[in-house]
């Protein structure tokens, strides 16, 4: 390839035409979405509209049947998982999906997998530590004796230990306490001002999904309905897409 | 009753077997554990291992001119190791790569690369067994009390398998590819999320289960003959010891192995070999009827 688009130049992750889907069902249908550099764009929609199988695509655990999923200037829609790590997408699933019978140190340590040998420094994971205090009260424990609200910080902790370029997450605040919401609302709206980490945000909590995202997108059987930036964004209709 | 010395030397030799069960069905255990593949073709590394300690012999032998002195087995032990995991690498690469998720077809293919590894050993070997010469310093015995008098072998045996053991468990949970491990086994696509290439996770784990089938090869050929299909007689222990221990469970393999070797001693003491055999498998089915997860399973979230 010898020049990208102009008009992409700026977009960090850019989904282009995508549709995916389970065997033969077809569940995204030519979805477009694009993450610039340096902001938050949430996704939102009911249950079952699509929206976790567009991760997955984005991470690539689902290969896609038409479309490109483009990060920086590469077309990395037939890149294995791993090589997307090592590019710099990180994942928070749903259900955070920390490994149960490893430490919360080890599960911290496997975080640093997609950095380079020589990066992988023991003295990040401390800055963790500072930042989760509760992961450093537990560090020797199995991650799966941990409280829900723990385990989405060491999940959160594990892929912002290598500073990846593209954050990818998963209803991050399903089934939390409102405490443990604010805290991370307030990690994620950090991470957006220093502009460090792209994020690309799935979430069903409107109110939440507005503090956080610079750019909303609104996604309905597999297709996007709606999209803008969160401050033109009519509340009510974005409501009523994601009654139930 | 018969004496009891005569009873503490079936204990002795039972927890010698086991150990030995135990080598190999570490390697039955991890690739099940991880990949889920049911490896038919893994008795053939016992093989691998065995005739590898045996060509170290000849070659010894025929170097020097005289016999094998008893460094040369000592040598012969990571050789082994090194030489079937060596063939489990090539073979997890050539074939079973293609067969993730596939178990059935697992169980196919795998017996086919047995029964190939096995035609390929009679085409080198000859059909005929072969015998490896102990070392003068394994051929003693020890005297625990004056009826009571164990073979060195077999302590040597089991003092083989403990630092295997000890070695696995060391890379399991000390090491960075033992983490990978323990992760890919518990979560695979959130640990190729992070940036972990499972497929080399694969491939080394399987390597390493070969090796220690290579490794119990080499204690096999100690204490019988060599033979092609060798591998064969001890697959099927190895297989209820997974089985008995729970999938994937390596403390439960360890102390599966451990029972099903002292129990196979002490039946086949009291009773006769086929009925000591027939018992254990007997009480094996009744116990996975009671238990079907078996010795030790994971823990629910």
């Amino acid at each position: 390839m010898t020049s990208s688009e102009s008009s992409n130049s700026a977009n960090l992750l850019s989904i282009q035409q995508l549709s995916a889907g389970y065997g033969q069902s077809v569940i995204l249908k030519e979805v477009n979405i694009d993450l610039p550099l340096g902001q938050a764009v949430c996704l939102m929609g009911r249950n079952g509209v699509g929206k976790t199988t567009l991760l997955k695509s984005i991470m690539g655990h689902i290969k896609p049947k038409i479309g490109k999923v483009v990060l920086e200037d590469h077309d990395v829609t037939n890149w294995p998982a791993n090589q997307r790590a090592v590019a710099g997408i990180g994942y928070v699933p749903q259900g955070r999906e920390i490994f149960p019978y490893l430490t919360v140190h080890e599960n911290l340590l496997m975080g640093l997998e997609a950095l380079p040998m020589a990066e992988r420094r023991i003295e990040v994971l401390d800055g963790m530590y500072d930042q989760f205090p509760a992961l450093k009260t537990f560090r020797t424990k199995a991650a799966g004796t941990l409280s829900g609200g723990q385990q989405q910080q060491l999940a959160l902790a594990r892929v912002l230990v290598r500073k990846p370029k593209v954050l990818l997450l998963d209803e991050p605040t399903e089934g939390l306490q409102p405490n443990i919401v604010q805290e991370i609302e307030d990690l994620l709206q950090g991470l957006r001002d220093r502009q460090e980490t792209s994020i690309l945000l799935v979430e069903q909590f409107l109110d939440f999904a507005m503090s956080v995202a610079d750019h909303c997108y609104v996604m309905e059987n597999g297709e996007i309905v709606l999209e803008g930036p969160t401050k033109d964004l009519d509340q009510d209709s974005v409501r009523e897409y994601l009654a139930v | 009753m018969t004496d009891p010395a005569a009873w503490g030397l079936q204990v002795f030799n039972g927890l010698s077997m086991g150990s030995i069960f135990l080598l190999v069905a570490l390697g039955l255990a991890l690739s099940f554990g991880l990949m889920n593949i049911i490896n038919l073709a893994h008795g053939e590394f016992i093989m691998i291992g065995a005739y590898t300690t045996y060509s170290i012999q000849q070659a010894a032998i025929s170097f020097t001119g005289g016999p094998a002195s008893g460094v040369t087995f000592l040598i012969a032990i990571p050789v082994a190791f090194l030489v079937a995991a060596t063939v489990g690498f090539l073979i997890e690469r050539i074939i079973i790569r293609h067969l993730y998720g596939r178990s059935l077809d697992t169980l196919l293919a795998t017996w086919g690369v047995g029964l190939g590894l096995q035609q390929l050993a009679r085409s080198i070997f000859g059909a005929p067994n072969v015998q490896v010469v102990s070392p003068g310093w394994l051929s003693g015995t020890i005297k625990i009390t004056s009826t009571l008098v164990l073979p060195m072998k077999r302590i040597f045996i089991i003092l083989l398998v403990v630092v295997c053991v000890g070695g696995l468990f060391w890379y399991l949970y000390r090491s960075a590819w033992g983490r990978r491990t323990r992760a890919v086994m518990q979560n695979r696509q959130m640990a190729s999320s992070l940036g972990v290439a499972t497929n080399q996770v694969d491939s080394l784990t399987f390597a390493m289960g070969s090796g220690l089938a290579g490794v119990a090869g080499c204690a096999l050929a100690l204490l019988g003959p060599i033979g092609p299909s060798m591998g064969t007689f001890y697959i099927v222990d190895a297989f209820i010891v997974v089985i008995l221990g729970g999938l994937g469970q390596i403390p439960g393999t360890i102390l599966a192995a451990l029972l099903i070797g002292m129990l196979n001693s002490l039946f086949e003491f009291s009773t006769t070999a086929v009925i000591g055999k027939v018992l254990v498998f007997a009480l094996v089915i009744l116990f996975l009827q009671w238990k079907p997860k078996g010795l030790m399973q994971m823990r629910g979230r």
